[in-house]
């Protein structure tokens, strides 16, 4: 117990050397897939919350991210920037003088999203499996059509351009860290408990006086409130928003993260979101044109996505446990396969 | 509002909404028997269509011609569709089976985008389908005539096959109890593959006259279509072949007349369609025509 404490302690001392050491050397580009999958762990995290751990299947996370990007952005950016964005119709005069610090936008922002998830959570979450999916997806796509229209507050098909870029590598892995050890906490308490038992019977867990729909709506709520948070802090880092950011595209990369990693698996989530954003960079190049040798292909933009779509199947159709099941990254499992391996060879030898 | 406007607006409510009324059959169907969205559903709507398109033009051959065969390859990929991503899930959890749906649906979209390209391309024109009819003031593309009889066809023959045949037998069979029915010396298999290439079929129908009234193709052409059509399918209660067809009407119905009501409101046009499928979710869960379903421990 105590060697697994040190290990991790020390585990985590390493990163954050590597973290100042990529901050003060990598390039631009480099840095930013490292911070993109720290929002990618965040946002994978809220999603496995529901998905992998109460049984809630929901389709409606681009729509929470773009509640909070859009609050985030309007209460940081500057008076100035907002008289240039909203060049066809002027901002609503309550927001146009705001200007909150980051820390404090952030967490109205996740609030906000939090918010809109107690609304729509209410008469959704009364719903089971497709319904649920369908009418979350439904909700995410009125926000969008909401979003879209509010010219004056939201400035519309537009988009949101020169928001503040505060999304920086030690603020975004921070969130990352919080995010992990409050999941953690969480999945422990007998809160978890409760939420796990919703998802494997959830008409036993009735019976065995569980407030089902309390549990469902608490975890759809703090699943809303982190989504929100991780959509904020992808507009601070990109720096500009619209509306078609946030589709169902957005949702299925989550889902496939949360897929691959293991429903229900934390560490699976944290490892899986750092491996699929790397991957979407790295592939990057099958959408751009290519020339080996003799044959040139101008760009098959999609092709990215064929790949990702392929590979959430197979692992659907084959794999269904993910990388880690529904278990945890432990010491004892690094040195029990080591371990295994040296008494292989000891076998061997012998 | 003037009486001829009034009827103009009834009169593309009625096309649009027997459209939808098409595809929402075969969604009810596969619905029924596997208690599964396919989400594909939608990307197989767009799949008939171009299969239509490309063998009308690429290999020319008569519309007619080209739109039976493009019927014939959507049914078979409806069944390899399920082959490949259902069949294997059957009795996994619902969420996989319904992540494998989500992946065959963007796989099936963006493989659209690759092969078919991302622009969109335009439907050549049929003069049987594309003629502008007056009645007095009110003027209709001859395929908005086409479509309800089409529909109300379709409605007749597909209830004929349910209630009247033998396969619509063990289809109704292995809805009501899928380990009951292979007892029975029902093969499931291939009921569920019938079902699966009888919806794709329709959705590949309405997918060639979603072109015929609206001359354009694009590869994620099929993802609102789809979604609406689950709606109706939902609104009329779903794995309710009669209650499809209501559903889609409604819908359509709706969609036009709000619009042409209040047309401030035209920008949340997508938006009535989730809102309509809440309000009938909570007031009636199991939709318009639906039995409602007791969960037994």
């Amino acid at each position: 117990m105590k060697r697994n404490t040190f290990l991790t302690i020390g585990a985590l001392a390493v990163f954050a050397l590597f973290l100042t050491f990529a901050d003060a050397t990598l390039g631009r580009f480099t840095i930013r897939i490292l911070n993109l999958s720290a929002i990618y762990i965040i946002l994978a995290l809220s999603l496995n919350l529901l998905n992998g751990f109460t049984g809630l299947f929901s389709l409606g996370h681009a729509g929470f991210m773009a509640v909070g990007a859009y609050v985030s952005a309007l209460l940081t950016m500057t008076p100035a920037q907002k008289e240039m964005n909203f060049f066809l119709q002027p901002i609503v005069p309550f927001l146009r003088h705001v200007q909150l610090p980051f820390l404090v936008a952030i967490i109205i922002a996740g609030l906000c999203a939090a918010l809109v998830a107690v609304i729509i959570g209410v008469p959704a979450l009364r719903l089971r499996d497709d319904y649920l999916a369908i009418a979350t997806l439904g909700f995410a796509e009125i926000i969008r059509v909401l979003i879209t229209n509010a010219q004056s507050l939201t400035n519309g098909a537009q988009g949101l351009k020169g928001i503040p870029k505060y999304s920086t590598t030690w603020v975004v892995w921070g969130a990352a860290t919080i995010a992990v050890l409050f999941m953690l906490a969480l999945v422990r308490s007998s809160y978890g408990r409760t939420m796990k038992a919703v998802r494997d019977d959830e008409i036993a867990a009735e019976a065995m006086g569980v407030n089902v729909f309390k549990v469902k709506s608490t975890s759809f709520v703090i699943s809303s409130f982190m989504a929100g948070i991780g959509g904020a802090l992808l507009g601070h880092m990109i720096s500009t928003i619209d509306p078609k950011m946030f589709t169902l595209v957005l949702t299925f990369n989550i889902l496939l993260i949360v897929v691959l990693g293991g429903n229900g698996s934390i560490t699976g989530s944290v490892i899986a979101a750092v491996l699929v954003t790397v991957l979407m960079e790295a592939l990057r190049f099958l959408d751009m044109p290519m020339n080996f040798m003799f044959i040139k292909t101008d760009g098959l933009p999609g092709l990215r996505m064929v790949i990702f779509s392929i590979l959430l199947m197979i692992v659907v159709l084959y794999r269904q446990r993910g990388l880690m099941g529904n278990k945890e990254f432990s010491w004892d499992m690094v040195f029990g396969l080591f371990g295994r391996k040296n008494s292989a060879q000891k076998g061997g030898h012998s | 509002m003037e009486i001829s406007t009034f009827f103009q607006q009834l009169a593309n409510a009625l096309s649009l909404g027997s459209l939808y009324a098409l595809i929402a059959i075969g969604y009810t169907m596969v619905y029924g028997i596997l208690r599964l969205i396919n989400f594909a559903h939608g990307d197989v709507f767009m799949l008939g269509a171009y299969f239509a398109f490309y063998l009308a033009t690429a290999i020319a051959l008569p519309w007619g011609a080209a739109f039976i065969v493009a019927l014939g390859l959507t049914a078979l990929f409806g069944m390899g569709l399920e082959r490949i991503a259902y069949r294997p899930l059957r009795d996994s959890p619902k969420i996989s089976i319904m992540i494998s749906a989500i992946g065959a649906s963007f796989l099936i979209e963006n493989l659209g985008v690759v092969i078919f390209g991302g622009r969109p391309k335009s439907f050549p024109s049929i003069p049987l389908f594309d003629t502008v009819i007056h009645f007095g003031s009110v003027s209709v593309l001859s395929v908005s005539l086409f479509i309800p009889v089409i529909t109300a066809v379709i409605l007749v023959i597909v209830l004929w096959i349910v209630n009247g045949t033998k396969t619509g037998l063990s289809m109704r069979a292995v809805s009501t109890d899928l380990d009951a029915a292979r007892l029975m010396a029902i093969d499931v298999d291939k009921t569920i593959s019938f079902t699966f290439g009888l919806g794709s079929l329709l959705a590949g129908l309405g997918g060639i006259m979603w072109t015929m009234k609206y001359p354009q193709l694009n590869p994620l052409m099929g993802f609102m279509p789809g979604l609406k059509c689950f709606i109706a399918a939902v609104i009329g209660g779903i794995g309710n072949i009669q209650g499809a067809v209501l559903g889609g009407f409604l819908l359509g119905m709706i969609e036009i007349m709000i619009v042409a009501f209040l047309p401030e409101l035209t920008g949340y046009r997508d938006a009535f369609a989730f809102i309509f499928l809440i309000v009938i979710l909570l007031a009636k869960p199991a939709g318009l025509l639906g039995k409602n379903q007791t969960v037994k421990v």
